[in-house]
């Protein structure tokens, strides 16, 4: 098994396949199933990923009334034709609003790799399908490298917010997604690493702090911007910008950012925005008076 | 490693808001089900540290109980859970409390009915993986990813070798095995990790054995 990034990148370049396949004979090993089983179950979760993204760009609300609807506002100003970062990126980011919008809604999603942050990678996934045209094969190996790239992180730190906020949620799926889309642009296993470096690097520090303890404000939104910067870092990395620090180093230092995030910061919605004016007077209208 | 698998990163397919706050309670929820062995009439949920604060926003109540009524964690039925839960006769009642636990997302779980009762204690890790850490006051660490049989018994010498000579005759792998005891030469909890679901007659077997109290089964 890879412990860390260096490790799943020397088993690509060595054996000359890409790391959606490493993560493939490992995951047939581990699970002693074929490679037809392995990837017919990721093909399962891929078709529920497109079904979340075409229930949320369809419109929804979730019950608090807080979050749902933005997906569509932002597809009907792509169609407009006239955007200032573009149509490309702001695909992805709609599509991973529309996630988020259909999560919120105690709808059926994906978790990749955690429910509130499930939005970054299909929405980066679905949005370069328009543009690279990917076969369904690609897109499963789309979401092995995302997987991969997940699982070093969910082993050396964590994908839990309430352990090391929203950096490790919303975070980690930004680094995952921008390390799949390198592969998917055709850059090697070393730039998915620079990509996913860049990509985490910059959603270091965040914390969780949700609105009412409820995953829609802030967090439909930082999936919004984790779509974007995911797309953003892809592209640096292809151009062969590379991440000073090792994407290793990095990971580690996610971890340790975590542990000294006080608790408050830590999805207990006792801080940051949560605990701004309106995060509380929004906390009383949907709950009532409490605690 | 925490994560074996691929698909604790990509998945579970679950119903929103929370991996962690309501599949993984959901799962929590479904493995003390499985391990009280049948529905109960009375179910005590403790929450603690993140589970206590936010309970109500990520569904937690709801995804448990769902768990308790054998409900995966793409059921669509879920939401609607604390309702079912009392239609079938199911009491539930809440409790947040106030002490920092280990992991800040902790649930203890209290099940009775007129046969008897059981705790547990779990915890939703990230990403819908969990661990069981106790069971009736005997430290544990099970991650629900493979069939387990618990099995109570006097604290003596032989009753382990009589347990694996049992699985031996009938080919039973063992992956993990773990004994923990409150008290020296009082009661032991044995736990062990098996490759495939057991049959009834196994698990007779052991419980045929001298100084066992009890055996119960975890299914994934």
């Amino acid at each position: 098994m890879f412990k860390n990034v260096a490790e799943l990148v020397e088993k690509a370049e060595s054996q000359g396949i890409s790391i959606a396949e490493v993560m493939i004979r490992q995951e047939m090993e581990i699970s002693e199933a074929s490679r037809e089983a392995v990837r017919e179950r990721m093909g399962r979760n891929l078709d529920v990923m497109e079904q979340s993204v075409a229930k949320g760009l369809a419109g929804v609300k979730s019950l608090s009334g807080l979050t749902g609807g933005d997906a569509v506002l932002m597809q009907q100003y792509i169609a407009k034709g006239k955007t200032l970062s573009g149509p490309f990126i702001l695909d992805a980011v709609s599509k991973a609003v529309a996630t988020n919008e259909v999560n919120a809604a105690m709808g059926m999603i994906c978790a990749t790799p955690t429910a509130g942050s499930a939005g970054v990678v299909p929405g980066t996934l679905f949005a370069v399908r328009e543009t690279l045209n990917p076969t369904r094969d690609q897109m499963i190996d789309f979401l092995f490298t995302s997987g991969a790239f997940g699982f070093i992180v969910a082993n050396n730190a964590s994908v839990s917010g309430a352990a090391g906020g929203c950096q490790a949620e919303v975070g980690s799926a930004t680094g995952m997604a921008a390390a799949a889309l390198v592969e998917l642009g055709g850059g090697t296993p070393e730039q998915s690493a620079h990509g996913m470096a860049i990509a985490l690097k910059n959603l270091l520090g965040l914390v969780c702090d949700p609105v009412a303890g409820l995953v829609e404000v802030p967090c439909v939104k930082r999936n919004a911007m984790g779509a974007a910067v995911a797309m953003v870092a892809a592209d640096m990395a292809l151009a062969g910008i590379k991440s000073r620090i090792p994407a290793d180093e990095v990971i580690e230092a996610m971890y340790r950012i975590g542990q000294v995030m006080p608790s408050a910061l830590r999805e207990t919605a006792r801080g940051g925005l949560a605990a701004t004016p309106t995060g509380k007077k929004l906390e009383r209208q949907i709950f009532g008076e409490k605690k | 490693m925490k994560y074996n698998s691929v698909f604790d990163i990509i998945g579970p397919i679950m119903i929103g808001p929370s991996s962690s706050h309501t599949a993984g309670a959901a799962i929590i929820g479904r493995l003390a089900r499985s391990v009280f062995g049948r529905m109960p009439k009375i179910a005590d949920i403790h929450l603690y540290g993140s589970f206590a604060e936010t309970y109500k926003g990520h569904a937690t109540d709801v995804a448990i109980v769902g768990g308790l009524l054998d409900f995966d964690t793409n059921d669509e039925r879920i939401p609607q859970s604390l309702h079912l839960a009392r239609e079938a006769g199911m009491e539930v009642a809440f409790h947040t409390e106030e002490a920092v636990p280990e992991h800040p997302n902790t649930t203890m779980i209290h099940l009775e009915d007129e046969h008897g009762s059981m705790e547990i204690i779990g915890v939703s890790i990230g990403g819908g993986k969990v661990e069981i850490t106790e069971l009736n006051g005997f430290k544990l660490k099970l991650n629900g990813m493979y069939p387990a049989i618990l099995v109570l018994h006097d604290d003596r010498f032989g009753v382990i070798s009589g347990v694996t000579n049992i699985l031996t005759k009938h080919r039973v792998n063992i992956g993990h095995m773990e004994v923990s005891r409150k008290e020296k030469g009082k009661m032991a909890l044995m736990v062990i990790e098996v490759d495939q679901n057991l049959q009834d007659s196994i698990l007779d077997e052991i419980r045929g054995l001298e100084h066992v109290t009890q055996v119960t089964r975890m299914s994934p």
